[in-house]
């Protein structure tokens, strides 16, 4: 017992010997110029063709075999000296055969010889052959037979331009010949779902689709025809095809049929006629994935918008955009059970369009996201995450195009569309606000847009209602919180007042953040709280910040890492304070050396009390200048060194850290550079003698890390002195 | 008993022949063996003139009773062998009693005949012209000898050629419209047309045209009809859905068609049709037979 495809092959093998059988007496025929015979055997040839048993894979297979075989008899069928009848009387005599699959086969074979002939104009031959192959009206055998017809008859078009275009406006002769053989083959093409063996819906549909492209091959014909002109085609062939698009009323045609219009025509057609091509849309099938043939227009329209600047004029002339935007909406309105990933599909075709093509329109923007708002809000819960991935992207969108949150800020429908996010979603979106305003180290100036932008990321500002607060992975938490203090310091005005407004509204948000969240956000919002209190001149208010920070060290901070972070912190924060007056500075800055110098380690004590040295020294206009203090701080770090090196001796027998000494070679040469009188070029000497003897010293061990320290240290110190200039005549002093 | 003779060979031959013989169109003609012979065309009205030559054999005397020659036109019935109806019978004496010694040549001539009807070689009947030469003998059998020939009569195109053109269907199955562009057509005619399908419910398979012969002979009770399907041309192939028109285009020429012959001497008619058949896939066959006239046209032959 055979199964279907042992059948199949059967069925093809013996249809492939019937071919090869007669095809052999008809080449026997044809190289003894008999005509008769040749006819006997092409058409005992062409009836293999008639079989009924094969799907249509293993049908073209056979037909292929058949094709070749009609090139060879239409070498013969030309050349009138070797059988002596004329192309008319051939077309005649063909046609007396009995069966119709062979006689048309002929027919068309010989019609192709009869138009390069010129024996009869080429239009009355392809209307002839065209109406004639209506007699096969079997799906598959008369899909291949007319894309025989439309391959042979591909060259011989009256085109414009072509050496068979007549006198008067054969064009369109040859638009509705093509246009004829299209709407014939799509009936075929179509009534193969409701003819034929009866089967599963899925096989057939499949096999439909194995023969789609013959039935596409006539738009990619009509698209070649030179003389389909812009004005031809909106009068002409697009209504005619629509027509039949449209009449057809099967999804599957409809689908592929309005994909290859797009596909084929050029673009700038598509624009011009833009409003019959998609009203043709709402009158597709319900089934018909409407959508995708949308989307796959306006991706074809905003490449061409951004290929050249040149062709934008045109999308304004013709409203491209309120055209798009109203078939989408009645195409939403007409399809209720669209998927609601199908309808955020389909607003994303459309911003990136209007992005593209409209840049400057912001409007145009929010248009789309409140359209998909509308539509969102009649969905209860988005749960598919397909089209979560979608509305993610309709944001991203607008933030990859500006590259400025500030302007996506004064989208009124931005935030609504967040809304419908879930809460793991709502966090991403908030997550890639935030690495964009980041990465385009955008400031945000005003309180109005700090305002919406929290609102935009209230995900990570507190715990929303309903969120499984177990689920949280505590590493990605982390990293939310850091980049929300990150985003903190991106909201600046030198605007005292309005400053004051943003820290206000900061904190109204961050304040609801809980336990968990407050550790991340608070020091940035304290940080950028001192900082405008630094820019308006209240000292007092500065003043209580450090207070509090001191006795937070003092009375909290017990663990001695987070000291020494803490510390850095405070000195490098009073570093850049310039509201507080001489009494204040100093309480301050005595207070941060002195803690500087008890903190546990020798090397902590001595890297914060050579940082406290710039507390004497801000590189500013007027940034105070204190060289004397300076040094001291200096002096101090190196005596403190130098007792850590004994310490090490002591403890271990062995060397202490000699890089420390090179940490502070770099301190003095930085300040040495910028001009501190109390740093002299003979310290400096005596600062790297010290370090080379401490360096040979037996006892120290080989450091190679700090061997390479000092090496490239001395090697800048050459650098400059063979500089030259003013840097050159300062280094000359130091020997090395 | 003629043949009798011609066992004994007789003692002269006799030739017939056409005086215009070597320009006339010659057509082919099926004899009774079953071989095809290439003999002379006329039609009615023509003057049938030539020659009998009879020659006798080796200086033999011929002694006879007058010669002459008839023009024959014969309906032979098959079922009724044997006898032949003469509707034409012209006889020309040619020489009066006596004795022939040598070659003898006897002009002939039939001026204006009336042939009215067609030679026809049928199933169950043959019409046929002869001329017969005959050579009257006492006591011994006469000499015969024939010779055959075709009339062909053309007629001019009808002046009055409808269309034929007709709705036909199975109530609630299958509707449709044909329409053949004439109902008569000459030999190497074209059949133009269409076929639209009105309404269809029946998984068609295909369809075809057939051209189908009535050949009736006799009359009354003993009436002998064979019908003979002379083409059969496919016209469609698969399903169509309802308001598919589909073309008919036959070519006539390749098939051996006569004009219709109507009550040919009240012994036979031969009337054609065409018949219209529709298969479905249980190859059921539905058809409509069409009677449509044909006509020997002389431009077109």
């Amino acid at each position: 017992m055979l199964n279907g495809t042992e059948d199949e092959e059967k069925w093809l093998a013996e249809g492939i010997a019937g071919i090869q059988h007669n095809a052999f007496y008809m080449h026997r025929a044809l190289d003894s110029n008999n005509l008769r015979e040749a006819l006997k055997y092409s058409a005992q040839m062409l009836s293999e063709l008639r079989t009924s048993k094969l799907s249509p894979h293993k049908y073209y297979e056979l037909y292929m075999r058949a094709f070749d075989e009609l090139k060879r008899l239409e070498l013969f069928f030309k050349d009138d000296s070797k059988h002596g009848v004329s192309v008319v009387d051939l077309y005649e005599l063909v046609q007396h055969a009995g069966n119709i699959l062979p006689r048309l086969y002929l027919l068309c074979t010989v019609g192709s010889i009869y138009i390069k002939s010129k024996e009869a104009p080429a239009k009355e031959v392809l209307k002839d052959l065209v109406e004639m192959c209506r007699g096969v009206q079997h799906p598959i055998r008369g899909l291949f037979l007319r894309s025989y017809l439309a391959q042979i008859s591909r060259d011989k078009l009256p085109d414009i331009g072509s050496e068979y275009e007549g006198d008067a406006d054969t064009v369109m002769d040859a638009v509705d010949f093509v246009l004829q053989n299209f709407t014939e083959m799509n009936k075929l093409w179509v009534r193969m779902q409701h003819q034929g063996p009866g089967g599963v819906r899925e096989k057939r549909e499949k096999e439909r689709s194995e023969l789609q492209d013959l039935v596409g091959k006539n738009l990619h014909v009509l698209s070649q025809i030179e003389g389909v002109d812009l004005e031809m085609y909106k009068e002409t062939v697009l209504p005619r095809v629509l027509e039949q698009v449209v009449n057809c009323k099967d999804d599957l045609a409809q689908y592929y049929l309005m994909d290859c219009i797009i596909q084929v025509f050029p673009d700038e057609y598509h624009l011009q006629t833009l409003e019959t091509l998609l009203g043709a849309c709402p009158q597709l099938q319900p089934t018909v994935d409407v959508k995708t043939v949308l989307s796959r227009l306006m991706d074809r329209l905003s490449n061409y918008a951004a290929s050249s600047a040149d062709v934008l004029p045109e999308f304004l002339q013709v409203e491209a955009f309120s055209k798009l935007s109203n078939a989408i909406g009645k195409v939403i309105e007409a399809q209720l059970d669209m998927p609601a990933v199908g309808a955020i599909t389909l607003y994303v075709s459309l911003l990136t369009f209007t992005l593209r093509v409209h840049p400057d329109r912001l409007d145009h923007v929010d248009q789309v996201l409140g359209a998909c708002v509308k539509k969102l809000s009649n969905i209860p819960k988005l749960e598919d995450s397909r089209a979560m991935k979608q509305v993610v992207a309709l944001l991203s969108a607008p933030l990859e195009k500006y590259n400025d949150i500030v302007t996506a800020l004064t989208l009124s429908n931005y935030p609504r569309v967040m809304d419908h996010l879930d809460i793991g979603t709502n966090k991403l979106m908030a997550m890639v606000i935030i690495q964009s305003i980041m990465k385009n180290n955008s400031c945000i100036s005003t309180a109005d847009k700090v305002e919406v932008l929290f609102e935009l990321i209230k995900g990570l500002i507190k715990d929303i209602d309903g969120a499984d607060v177990d689920e949280l992975d505590e590493e990605d938490f982390k990293e939310e919180q850091n980049s929300v203090a990150r985003l903190i310091h991106m909201l600046y005005n030198d605007e005292p007042e309005e400053m004051l407004k943003i820290i206000c509204i900061v904190r109204k948000h961050t304040m609801v953040g809980g336990p968990k969240r407050l550790p991340f956000t608070v020091s940035s919002l304290v940080f950028s709280a001192l900082r405008a209190a630094n820019g308006c001149d209240i000292e007092h208010v500065a003043y209580e910040f450090f207070t509090q920070a001191f006795l937070l060290y003092e009375e909290e901070i017990a663990d001695s890492k987070a000291q020494v972070t803490a510390i850095h912190l405070i000195i490098g924060t009073l570093q850049r304070m310039n509201v507080f007056g001489v009494e204040n500075r100093d309480t301050l800055t005595h207070k941060a050396t002195g803690y500087s110098a008890r903190l546990l380690k020798k090397a902590d004590q001595c890297r914060a009390v050579y940082a406290c040295s710039h507390l004497f020294w801000v590189d500013d206009q007027d940034g105070i200048k204190d060289g004397e203090r300076v040094l001291l701080c200096l002096k101090r770090a190196l005596r403190i060194a130098n007792a850590a090196q004994q310490m090490a001796n002591v403890a271990r027998g062995s060397g202490g850290p000699v890089s420390l000494f090179v940490e502070i070679l770099n301190k003095y040469i930085y300040f040495f550079e910028k001009g501190n009188k109390q740093i002299t070029s003979s310290a400096i000497q005596g600062l790297i003698e010290l370090i080379n003897t401490e360096m040979q010293s037996d006892s120290t061990n080989p450091d190679s890390v700090a061997d390479a320290f000092l090496a490239s240290t001395l090697r800048y110190i050459q650098f400059q002195k063979q500089k030259g200039g003013v840097m050159g005549e300062k280094f000359e002093s130091i020997k090395l | 008993m003629n043949y009798l003779v011609g066992a004994f060979k007789p003692p002269c031959n006799i030739f017939i022949s056409f005086t215009d013989g070597r320009s006339r169109k010659q057509v082919p003609l099926k004899k009774e063996n079953g071989k095809t012979v290439m003999v002379a065309l006329f039609q009615s009205q023509e003057n049938i003139v030539g020659e009998v030559v009879i020659e006798p054999i080796h200086g033999k005397k011929v002694e006879h009773n007058g010669v002459k020659i008839e023009l024959l036109g014969q309906i032979e019935l098959y079922f009724d062998r044997g006898n032949f109806y003469d509707f034409t019978s012209l006889v020309r004496e040619l020489d009066v009693p006596g004795e022939l010694y040598e070659r003898k040549t006897y002009p002939f001539e039939f001026s204006t005949v009336e042939m009215p009807y067609e030679s026809y070689n049928g199933v169950n009947v043959r019409l046929r012209y002869i001329l017969k030469v005959t050579i009257s003998r006492n006591y011994v059998s006469n000499i015969v000898e024939y010779q055959d020939f075709v009339v062909r009569n053309y007629t001019p195109p009808p002046s009055i050629n409808n269309s034929i053109k007709m709705e036909v269907g199975i109530e609630d199955c299958l509707h449709i419209e044909f329409e053949y562009s004439k109902s008569k057509y000459h030999l190497k005619d074209v059949i133009i047309g269409k076929i639209y399908f009105l309404l269809v419910r029946i998984k068609l398979k295909n369809m075809e045209l057939e051209i189908r012969c009535r050949e009736s002979t006799g009359s009354g009770p003993n009436t002998y009809v064979e019908t003979e399907t002379l083409a059969k041309f496919e016209l469609m192939d698969g399903a169509p859905v309802r308001g598919e028109s589909i073309p008919i285009r036959l070519f006539l020429s390749p098939y051996e068609l006569t004009p219709t012959y109507r009550n040919i001497n009240n012994k036979f008619s031969v009337k054609y049709y065409l018949n219209l058949v529709l298969v479905d896939e249980e190859d059921r066959r539905y058809f409509k037979q069409q009677e449509i006239t044909m006509y020997r046209n002389l431009e077109a032959s």
